[in-house]
């Protein structure tokens, strides 16, 4: 490695660093190799930056924004619906899971609105940044001067990774809050009855809660990582966020349609409503853990395709 | 494949190197060697392969065919430990539109794995001082116009001290005022010992600035050199302004010159010297003596653009 550096040899440049007043000390020349190795820290540099760009966009903002609406919609709706002491869907049928025991208990708001938001608009605001992660910045051409600064092909695509799951956990604590501060505020807040018709105390409640707010993150890995690979296959932004988003409302039609019933088992959102479980005591495992299972693998399949894809293409945008 | 060693005091260095593209050679067997310390001009017309090859330099294609060396290490294989002493304007310069131009820079200085975070802002401002964008480091990016665009993506190369500045088509967009900054910022960095390779479609660009040329034409390399050397190939042209044509033909091929043309239009009669070529001073009396009223005399040097044209026996087009 060094033997290259030294054979630089003598030229204009090593002669002369050539210092200007004012301007920074040059660190790096003609410098010992020591100096020149990369940051360790470097890598976290790359990831907070990557942060910055997905958080800083208006598009983002707008996404997280649509998912804060969603448990106040719900929340008004609940509370206009029992104001006359009624029960919502009386008959026990239609809605999303723990919608009738939010009028009774505002924290089943954070359950029911993630019961309504994982089918589509979490994952549909997931496809949108992890779609475009790659994709969008081959468009605007900013990823060959990242690829000449030089981020690095492997370690880009992991900080690209890492922002996307980032935001995944981000969304999912955006519908979160917003259901508990709607739903403390409208509704009464006390002890949680659970699914399997034990009553346990707020805390334990709460706990479940977020639990069940780090499931429905990781439900979101999966396709997550698809998302990424489609990224890496295009230089439009905008074409791989509708693949990703068209793929997953294909995937949601085929996970419901019966007949399909012998794939179902290998789509990624065919475990996503397992979260409830966790509403129980016990807490059944089997379908959580399957669903984590796929996610894995989903985010293992799909990763090693947008790295095998990514490492080797020709950046021409 | 085993890589030739380095030849000392070269930058780049190509052998053979070759770019197919659904059948289309945009770059074929191309030899390049760039000098340490040259202001190097790559001149060819658009689509000749100059940026394709610029690409391959840096990493972000892979050559077909061939190799390529840039500060005398193989790319794209020690992309890591080259590029971040190269700084580099491809293609015309990309930003995020909803970031301002500092935080660009900073974006940019991020990716780098060498730079170091605490003096991150101390070289972003200087690169933004050094482009004469400080006064719009804050504005967001969409809004800045083509040419502070261009500025801006030159500052994202200096961001550092480099050994080797790669800029394609660094003037394009530029009023001609901002067409001179450049050009001096060039020659100011050149100063510094930085190896400046700087693509471009404008003759006169190359003419201005480069130490050193070569020229492409159809993905293939015509011929490099100092630009001196180039422009030497054709010899330079005996140029008289006059009111009285005849007599001035008339003497000037008693002296030897030849292939004489007289221009109506302009009252210019031009001629090829001869091999031996006559003291001009004393062409000139002889001119005088013979009565004939001389109001220009001179000896129109060859521009690179008269050594393209010899070279390729063509026009300066668009490449089919």
């Amino acid at each position: 490695m060094s033997r290259a550096e030294t054979t630089a040899g003598p030229g204009l440049h090593d002669g002369d660093p050539g210092h200007r007043p004012g301007e920074p000390v040059r660190e790096r020349a003609p410098a010992p190799p020591a100096s020149r190795t990369p940051r360790a820290a470097w890598s976290l540099g790359l990831f907070g930056s990557e942060l910055l760009i997905v958080f800083r966009r208006a598009r983002t903002l707008a996404l997280l924004g649509v998912l804060a609406g969603v448990p106040v919609l719900v929340g008004i709706a609940v509370r206009i619906e029992t104001r006359g002491g009624h029960s919502v869907g009386g008959d026990g049928g239609g809605g999303p899971a723990f919608l009738e025991q939010i009028s009774n208990n505002g924290l089943f708001l954070a359950f029911a609105s993630l019961a309504a938001t994982l089918p589509f608009f979490l994952p549909m605001a997931i496809g949108v940044v992890a779609g475009d992660s790659v994709a969008g910045e081959a468009s605007t051409g900013t990823l060959r001067y990242l690829l000449v600064a030089p981020a690095g092909r492997t370690r880009l695509l992991l900080a690209k990774y890492a922002s996307v799951l980032t935001f995944c956990v981000a969304a999912t604590l955006v519908v979160v809050l917003s259901a508990v501060v709607v739903g403390f505020s409208l509704f009464p807040v006390g002890d949680v009855t659970l699914l399997s018709g034990n009553t346990v105390s707020l805390s334990d409640g709460i706990l479940r809660g977020l639990l069940i707010a780090l499931l429905v993150a990781s439900s979101l890995i999966g396709l997550a990582a698809l998302g990424l690979f489609i990224s890496t296959l295009t230089d439009s932004g905008i074409g791989a966020m509708a693949a990703t988003v068209g793929l997953l409302i294909t995937v949601q039609i085929i996970n419901n349609i019966p007949q399909l019933h012998a794939l179902q088992p290998y789509l990624f959102p065919h475990y996503w409503l397992s979260f409830a479980d966790v509403m129980r005591a016990p807490v059944i495992w089997t379908g959580i853990l399957k669903n984590l299972a796929l996610q894995f693998l989903y985010a293992a399949v799909f990763g090693s395709a947008a790295w095998a894809r990514f490492t080797t293409r020709d950046v021409t945008a | 494949m085993t890589p030739v060693a380095p030849t000392p005091g070269v930058v780049i260095e190509t052998s053979g190197l070759a770019k197919q593209y659904r059948g289309t050679l945009a770059v074929d067997g191309l030899d390049l060697q760039v000098p340490r310390g040259s202001v190097f001009g790559f001149l060819g017309p658009n689509g000749s392969g100059k940026t394709t090859t610029i690409r391959m330099l840096m990493g972000l294609i892979e050559p077909t065919a061939g190799s390529a060396r840039v500060l005398g290490r193989p790319m794209p294989r020690s992309s890591r430990s080259v590029l971040p002493k190269v700084g580099a304007l491809i293609e015309g310069p990309a930003l995020y539109g909803f970031l301002s131009g500092q935080d660009n820079l900073i974006r940019y200085d991020a990716a780098d794995p060498t730079a170091d975070p605490r003096t991150r802002k101390a070289r972003v401002g200087s690169a933004l001082d050094r482009v004469g964008l400080t006064a719009a480091a804050g504005k967001k990016a969409k809004a800045y116009s083509l040419g502070m665009k261009q500025r801006l993506g030159l500052a994202s190369a200096l961001l550092q001290p480099r050994e080797l500045l790669v800029l394609d088509e660094p003037t394009n967009g530029l009023d001609p005022q901002g067409m001179r900054e450049i050009r001096a910022l060039v020659r100011e960095l050149a100063d510094d010992g930085t190896t400046v390779f700087l693509s471009s479609h404008l003759l006169d660009e190359i003419e201005q600035v480069c130490t050193h040329a070569a020229v492409m034409a159809r993905g293939r390399l015509i011929t490099q050199g100092p630009v001196a050397e180039l422009s030497a190939g054709t010899r330079g042209r005996l140029e008289v302004t006059t009111p009285d044509p005849v007599e001035t033909v008339r003497v000037l091929a008693a002296h030897g010159v030849t292939d004489l043309v007289t221009d109506p239009h302009t009252a210019q009669v031009t001629g090829e010297l001869p091999a031996e070529p006559p003291d001009l001073a004393e062409l000139n009396a002889a001119l005088v003596a013979a009565g004939v009223r001389v109001r220009g005399f001179g000896l129109r040097r060859a521009s690179l653009e008269d050594a393209f044209v010899a070279l390729t026996g063509e026009g300066f087009d668009v490449a089919g």
